[in-house]
C-alpha cells in the first residue's frame, strides 16, 4: 500500500512540474507587463536618512527615465522597492532576504554604510542576487573573494580614494611630507593601510606621521602640533564631519596654514556650520558635482531633478550629490544589462554586468564596459573630483 | 613647542574636568551619593543653550540662564526618582540607576535635537584670540579656568563660612542627628543635587563653542570627570578642581609626547597607579569610620 501511495505521490509531483511549466508557457506572454523589481536598501532614517534620500532621487529620475523609453525586455516598467536598514547590518541583511524572497527583485541597490553592505554581500552572493552599491566605499564590498562575485559597485573604493588623495597633494601643493590624522576606528584603521601602501608608489613623497582622534576629542592641538613638529606639509583626514571640523579648529589655533586633504567624511554632516571659516580650506573627494559647467547629461537631470522634486530650485539645493549622481548612472547600467541579459535572472544579469556591449554616456563619465569579471568597480582615481566648501555649497576646485 | 602647546590644551581641558567633578563633589559630601549621569547634565546645558538661543531665538543673556535652572532642574529630578527611594532602602541601587537615566535622556535628546552634530555660532569670546607663544588661545578657554577656579573658591567659602553650608555638612556626618537639630536633611539633599546640575550646565555651555554639540558629547567627559573626582579626593572641592588641570595637563602632554594611541591607556593607567598609592585620591582625606 505504502508503495502505491509514495508510486502515486510521484507521478503527482512529475504531473505537477509538467503543468507548472505549461502554465508557466501560457502566462509568458502575460508576463510581459508585469513591473521589473528594483529593490533598495538604505538608511532612511536616522542621522543619514539624508544620503537614503539623495540615493532614492537618483535612482527616481533615472527609473522615469527609462520607462519612458518603453522600459526593458519589451515593455516591462522599472518599480522601486525600498526598504530602510536604520544603518545597522542586521536590518539590512533581513531586508534583503525578504526582497530577495517576496518580492522577488532583480537587483539590490544598498546605501551609505559600509557595514551594512559587508554584512549582505555572502546572502546576495549565495542567493545569486545582484548587488549594486552607490554610496560605500568600504575596499571589501566588490573585492570579497566570492566567484562567482555578484556585488558591484559605482562609487568611490577606500583603496582608490587613498591613491587619488595623495596624487592631488603632489600635484596641487607639491607636497613632501605626508601628515596623517585619522578618526581610530575600522575606517581610519583601513586607510591607514591604504595610503601606506598608496604612498609607496608616489615618488619623493613620504608619510612622516600617523594621528588618530576619537570621535569626542575636544582639542586636537596635540595631535596636530605633532605633526607639524614633524615637518608635514600637508595634512590627509580621514573622519566624519563634526571630528574634522575639531582639526580644522585645532589647525586655526595653531596659525598652521598647512594644506587640508579629506575622504568625503566630511561632507556628510554641517561642516560649515562646525567648522567657521576655515572651512573652505578643506579639499575633499567626491565623484560628481552639480555646480559649475554641466554636460548635457548634467543638464538634464538637474532638470528633471528640479521637476521631480520641488524643493531643487538650483544644485545647491542637492544634498548628498554623490548619492544622486552614482545611484543615476548605476540604474542606467542595471537596465543596459537586464536589456542585454534578456531576462531577469540574477546571474544573467551578472554576466551582462561584467561584459556590458552598449557604451552608456552617464553623469560621471562615458562608461565604456564599466565591469570585468575580476573589476566590479565602475569608478576609479581618475573618475573622482576634488571640492571644497564655498559657504554651504559643495563646489569643485580645480 | 610640544610641551606648551600641551600645557594650553590640558588646562583649557583640565578646568572643564574639574568643573565637572565639581558637581561630583557637591552631592558626595552631602549626601554620600553622586549623580554619574553627569556627563549628560553636561550635554543638557549645551543643547538646551544651543536650542534656546539658536533655534528658538532668545536673546543669550536669557537663554545661559535658562538653560542652567533646567540644568539644575534635570537634577533634582534625578535625586527624586533614581536616588531618594533606593537611599531611602538603604539600597546602593542609585549607582545603576543614575547611570540609566543619563542612558534614557541621552537618547531622548538623540530622538528630539537630532543625530547630527551642531556647532554654537561664533561669538566674542570665540573670535577674540590672545597669541601665547605660537598658539592662539581663544579668550574662552582662558575664562574656562578662571571660572571654574572662582566656582571652587565660592563653594569652599559656602561649605566652610556660612550657616547654610555647615547644615550641609552636618547632613553627610550624621544623617540623624542633623534632622534632630532642626536641619531639613531632604532639602538639603534636594538643593545639592540643584547645585551640581548647575554646576555641570555651567561646563556644558562653557565647552560647548570649543566642541559640537550632540546627545554622545557627555559621555567621554562624564567618565573622565568621574575619574577626576575620584583622583582629586571627591570631598575636596579644590582637590577635584586641581585634579581636573592635573589630568588635563597630564592627558595632553601624553598624546603630544607619545601619540594619540597611547592617550587613554596611559592617563587612566596613571589614575589607577596614583590611587594605589593615595586611595583617598591626591588631596583626599580618609574619613573617619564610626562602627
Amino acid at each position: 500500500m505504502k508503495k502505491v501511495w509514495s508510486a502515486f505521490r510521484q507521478f503527482r509531483l512529475v504531473g505537477f512540474i509538467l503543468s507548472a511549466g505549461i502554465l508557466g508557457m501560457t502566462v509568458d506572454p502575460a508576463r510581459a507587463a508585469d513591473p521589473v523589481k528594483i529593490g533598495h536598501i538604505a538608511a532612511l532614517s536616522g542621522g543619514s536618512a539624508q544620503s537614503g534620500e539623495a540615493i532614492t532621487r537618483g535612482l527616481m529620475v533615472a527609473i522615469d527615465e527609462i520607462n519612458a523609453n518603453g522600459g526593458v525586455l519589451g515593455g516591462r516598467k522599472l518599480e522601486l522597492v525600498q526598504r530602510d536598514d536604520e544603518s545597522t547590518p542586521p536590518k539590512g541583511l533581513t531586508a534583503a532576504r525578504e526582497l530577495i524572497s517576496r518580492e522577488k527583485v532583480a537587483i539590490i541597490f544598498g546605501g551609505i554604510d559600509s557595514p551594512v553592505a559587508l554584512a549582505m554581500a555572502p546572502t546576495l552572493n549565495k542567493e545569486k542576487v545582484p548587488h549594486m552599491a552607490v554610496w560605500a566605499a568600504g575596499t571589501g564590498i566588490t573585492r570579497n573573494g566570492a566567484n562567482p562575485n555578484y556585488i558591484f559597485r559605482v562609487s568611490a573604493v577606500d583603496v582608490l580614494v587613498d591613491v587619488k588623495l595623495l596624487d592631488y597633494a603632489a600635484k596641487k601643493y607639491g607636497a613632501k611630507k605626508v601628515g596623517l590624522i585619522l578618526v581610530n576606528n575600522p575606517w581610519g584603521e583601513s586607510n591607514d593601510k591604504g595610503l601606506a601602501e598608496a604612498v609607496k608608489s608616489m615618488t619623493g613623497m613620504e608619510i612622516i606621521g600617523s594621528e588618530k582622534f576619537e570621535n569626542n576629542d575636544v582639542d586636537m592641538v596635540p595631535q596636530l602640533t605633532r605633526l607639524k613638529d614633524k615637518g608635514a606639509d600637508v595634512l590627509i583626514l580621514v573622519g566624519n564631519a563634526a571630528p574634522g571640523a575639531q582639526v580644522m579648529k585645532a589647525r586655526e589655533r595653531l596659525s598652521w596654514k598647512v594644506p587640508v586633504v579629506s575622504h568625503w567624511g566630511i561632507s556628510g554632516g554641517r561642516f560649515p556650520e562646525l567648522t567657521g571659516p576655515t572651512a573652505g580650506d578643506a579639499h575633499f573627494v567626491q565623484t560628481y558635482s552639480f555646480f559649475g559647467k554641466q554636460s548635457p547629461v548634467g543638464e538634464k537631470v538637474l532638470a528633471a531633478l528640479k521637476a521631480k522634486y520641488p524643493s531643487i530650485k538650483g544644485p545647491g539645493d542637492i544634498f548628498a550629490p554623490i548619492g544622486t549622481a552614482n545611484a543615476y548612472d548605476a540604474m542606467h547600467l542595471v537596465a543596459l544589462a537586464i536589456e542585454q541579459a534578456g531576462s531577469t535572472d540574477g546571474d544573467a544579469i551578472r554576466t551582462a554586468l561584467e561584459d556590458l556591449k552598449t557604451p552608456y554616456q552617464g553623469l560621471i563619465k562615458a562608461y565604456n564596459k564599466p565591469f570585468t569579471a575580476t573589476n566590479h568597480d565602475a569608478l576609479g582615481p581618475t573618475d573622482y573630483i576634488m571640492v571644497h566648501y564655498e559657504g554651504d555649497n559643495v563646489v569643485p576646485v580645480y | 613647542m610640544l610641551a606648551y602647546a600641551a600645557l594650553i590644551t590640558g588646562i583649557g581641558l583640565g578646568s572643564m574636568y574639574g568643573l565637572l567633578a565639581l558637581g561630583f563633589h557637591v552631592t558626595y559630601a552631602v549626601s554620600n551619593t553622586v549623580n554619574f549621569a553627569q556627563g549628560s547634565t553636561m550635554m543638557l546645558g549645551a543643547v538646551l543653550c544651543f536650542t534656546l538661543w539658536v533655534t528658538f531665538g532668545w536673546p543669550l543673556a536669557l537663554a545661559v540662564p535658562a538653560a542652567l535652572l533646567l540644568c539644575a532642574a534635570w537634577s533634582v529630578f534625578v535625586e527624586i526618582v533614581a536616588v531618594r527611594p533606593f537611599v531611602r532602602r538603604r539600597s546602593e541601587s542609585w549607582l545603576m540607576s543614575t547611570v540609566a537615566l543619563g542612558i534614557v535622556i541621552d537618547n531622548l535628546v538623540l530622538f528630539t535635537f537630532g543625530k547630527e552634530p551642531r556647532g554654537m555660532p561664533a561669538g566674542y569670546l570665540t573670535t577674540t584670540y590672545l597669541p601665547v607663544g605660537g598658539i592662539k588661545v581663544q579668550a574662552l578657554q582662558l575664562l574656562i579656568p578662571v571660572i571654574g577656579l572662582l566656582l571652587a573658591f565660592a563653594i569652599h567659602l559656602f561649605f566652610r563660612g556660612t550657616r547654610h553650608g555647615k547644615a550641609l555638612l552636618a547632613v553627610v556626618q550624621n544623617r540623624d542627628a542633623a534632622q534632630l537639630m532642626g536641619i531639613r536633611v531632604q532639602r538639603v539633599v534636594t538643593a545639592s543635587f540643584a547645585l551640581s546640575g548647575f554646576l555641570t550646565g555651567v561646563a556644558g555651555i562653557l565647552v560647548g563653542p570649543l566642541f559640537t554639540i550632540s546627545s554622545t558629547m557627555g559621555v567621554l567627559f562624564g567618565i573622565k570627570a568621574f575619574a577626576v573626582a575620584i583622583l582629586g579626593g571627591i570631598g575636596n572641592a579644590w582637590g577635584v578642581v586641581l585634579a581636573g588641570l592635573i589630568y588635563g595637563i597630564v592627558e595632553a602632554l601624553i598624546t603630544s609626547l607619545l601619540g594619540s594611541t597611547y592617550t587613554q591607556i596611559v592617563s587612566f593607567t596613571l589614575v589607577i597607579a596614583a590611587l594605589v598609592f593615595r586611595p583617598n585620591g591626591l588631596f583626599g582625606q580618609s574619613a573617619t569610620r564610626k562602627v
